[in-house]
């Protein structure tokens, strides 16, 4: 099936790839669901983009009427030249008077002279209906509806019908016959939703195609309308394996050296666990290093919060000067999450920040339906990473436990890093605590730490779990002191117990070298002893040779002597 | 079938004035053919006094069609006298038709 680009964001992929070629869709929807900007813009779309002219068919409103509403959009219609894009005027006078039957022969014979002369390849028929309640006969519709249809697939041109629908089953009729005629329908539809205004769109048919079935978010933005299918259903986000710093050193650390660049981090807490204060530090560390940074905060101006952060020693005012970083404060009642993503996606794409702030991203939720507001922020968390934007949203949870946690938009499954902040109570305090409940790809840490704001700006400590029980604030003061002092008096302790130990070895010292000298004492006695025997031995050997020398003695005398000397020794 | 115009000569007295008729038509289409049957029966009827009735036959002028406003066919203008009116049909509710032309249509 051959298809044509309507130019519409995100129709084109639902579709896969716009409207049948040479072919007729129907739109239907009730008053105000977008079916004439629709095909208006699909007209001009053709005409810009693929230099196909076209006719619009107005039954409805009159050229002029048109021609003021499309210009509330970038498309420049008031300098398209009629040869481009012709304009039908077709609705129907007041004065008018019917009476007995009529046909669109003549009609079309003048729209195929038109078709000749522009070379329209697009035609549309802006609110058909209008014209077919005037035949007021069933039977005449449905032989005007064939006589239409033969003769656009003559004129092989690619038509878009319009028709009003009253309300969401109102479709028996001639429109049934309309739906079974034509070979796409799409339904667009408003509806109130917590009094915001909801628009959704459908493709209920598409003969010969696959589609996408779902009902979408349709917004109107400033280039028409925008329909909420621009994340594709495959992903595609690149994947650096660069590190950014998540704002600390502390919870770099933590998080195992940073978060990865292009990666989304959700941090979510109870009120005043300090979320935003992570997030201007987040991205007061991207400015830092020179990076362009964008802050979206909600319901909060943007001197409010740069007022707020310096008092933790954030300070951001320099980096907006230097032209780095750009804050958008935004009001969310009676603002529909559809139109905060528009503005959002303008703002990104004018700005190109290279890391981005959402402050709280469930604001958007507050206004219109939870459905809506869900997917808006699947939408806004892809299309920052497809951009490859390294994002930070905090959330604000309605409970302090981890089953609470940003269950609302269910944007924890998309998020790659998310970062929890509680309250811990007990001492009469209340004390932050930081855990990390999941960081893809990176080695993070499984502990709790204190959050420590001061002057200086957020800290983490180290908790103390004894007993089971986590210590913080004043209570982890205490016990840190009381550890110091146990360790004192340990150290004091060992000090005595050395002394101690030493005193005994010196004893023991002393003693041995008492033993020693008694033993040297004693030997010298026994030498002493000794040399007295030698002596004793040698002056009787002495007496003896004297005796022998007397009595004319022999010469044993000589060894006799050296036997004396040996013993003294 | 291309433009006819057909004028009955007005009566020089009188204070009738001259009822200008222009009738859009789609070549041989049944509810064309059926409205200039009815028209032609109208005015035998009822403008006797005088009119000015132009058939346009849009297959054949497709453009002037078009730079005149005309939508369906058949199609009827009354040009003249003021205020202009328009009656799409094949005319064949004659009462709405002489309502829409300014004519008491005569009752029956």
């Amino acid at each position: 099936m051959a298809k044509l680009s309507t130019g519409i964001e995100g129709f084109d992929q639902l579709s896969q790839g716009g409207l049948p070629r040479h072919r007729t869709s129907l739109i239907v929807g009730g008053p105000g669901a977008g079916k004439t900007v629709f095909a208006l813009q699909c007209l001009v779309n053709a005409v810009q983009r693929q230099g196909a002219p076209g006719i619009f068919v107005a039954f409805e409103e009159s050229p002029s009427q048109l021609a003021a509403n499309g210009a509330t959009f970038d498309w420049g219609l008031a300098s398209l030249a009629a040869r481009k894009l012709f304009f039908m005027d077709a609705h129907l006078s007041p004065t008018l008077v019917k009476s007995g039957d009529f046909d669109l022969v003549g009609m079309l014979a003048m729209l195929a002279a038109k078709k000749q002369e522009i070379g329209a390849q697009w035609i549309a028929f802006d609110g058909i209906d209008v014209l077919l309640t005037l035949l007021q006969d069933p039977v005449a519709e449905m032989r005007e509806l064939y006589r239409l249809r033969d003769w656009l697939a003559d004129n092989a041109l690619t038509a878009i019908v319009t028709a009003k629908t009253e309300s969401r089953s109102a479709t028996a009729g001639h429109y049934g016959f309309l739906q079974f005629m034509v070979d796409c329908v799409v339904r667009l539809e408003r509806r109130q939703e917590d009094r915001i205004s909801v628009r959704t769109l459908q493709i209920t048919k598409y003969r010969g195609s696959g589609y996408a079935e779902a009902e979408f978010p349709l917004s109107f933005g400033p280039s028409g309308i925008d329909v909420g299918a621009t994340e594709p259903l495959t992903i595609g986000h690149k994947a650096s394996p660069q590190r950014l710093s998540a704002g600390f050193d502390r919870l770099d650390a933590m998080l195992g050296g940073g978060v990865f660049r292009g990666s989304s981090t959700l941090i979510t807490g109870v009120p005043g666990t300090a979320k935003t204060t992570l997030a201007g530090k987040f991205i007061e560390a991207a400015c830092g290093r020179g990076e362009r940074a964008l802050f979206v905060s909600f319901d909060e101006s943007a001197e409010q919060v740069m007022r707020n952060l310096s008092s933790v020693g954030i300070q951001l005012k320099a980096h907006v000067k230097a032209g780095l970083l750009r804050l958008y404060s935004a009001r969310t009642e009676g603002v529909s999450a559809e139109e905060h993503l528009l503005k959002i996606r303008a703002l990104v794409r004018e700005w190109r920040p290279q890391c981005m702030a959402i402050d709280p991203l469930t604001a958007i939720a507050k206004s219109g339906a939870q459905g809506a507001a869900r997917t808006v922020a699947n939408r806004l968390i892809y299309m920052v990473k497809d951009l490859e934007i390294s994002l930070m949203v905090t959330a604000l949870s309605e409970t302090d436990g981890p089953e609470g946690e940003a269950t609302d938009l269910q944007i924890s499954t998309i998020a790659d890093t998310w970062i929890h902040l509680s309250y811990l109570v007990r001492g009469g305090e209340r004390n932050r605590a930081l855990t990390i409940v999941k960081s893809r790809g990176t080695s993070h840490s499984n502990q709790v730490r204190e959050l420590i704001l001061n002057a200086s700006g957020p800290s983490l400590s180290d908790v103390y779990a004894t007993g089971g029980e986590v210590l913080m604030g004043t209570l982890r003061w205490e016990k840190e002191a009381e550890e110091s002092a146990r360790k004192l008096r340990q150290r004091v302790q060992f000090d005595q117990k050395r002394r101690e130990l030493e005193f005994a070895e010196a004893s023991t010292n002393a003693q041995i070298k008492a033993l020693q000298l008694e033993q040297e004492r004693r030997r010298a006695d026994l030498a002493l002893y000794a040399g007295e025997d030698d002596l004793q031995t040698a002056s009787s050997s002495q007496r003896e040779s004297e005796l022998r020398r007397r009595r004319g003695a022999d010469p044993t005398e000589t060894r006799a002597k050296k036997n004396g000397n040996g013993a003294a020794r | 079938m291309s433009r006819r115009a057909r004028t009955t000569k007005a009566r020089p007295a009188g204070f009738t004035t001259v009822v200008v008729l222009r009738l859009y038509v789609a070549g041989g289409a049944p509810n064309s053919m059926l409205a200039i049957a009815n028209l032609e029966a109208i005015c035998a009827e009822h403008l006797k006094d005088g009119h000015k009735l132009e058939v346009v036959d849009v297959l054949q002028n497709p453009r002037r069609a078009m730079a005149e406003g005309v939508l369906v066919t058949p199609s009827l203008t009354k040009l003249s006298p003021q205020p202009v009116a328009q009656v799409v049909g094949n005319l064949s509710d004659k009462r709405r038709v002489l309502l829409a032309l300014g004519l008491k249509p005569n009752v029956e």
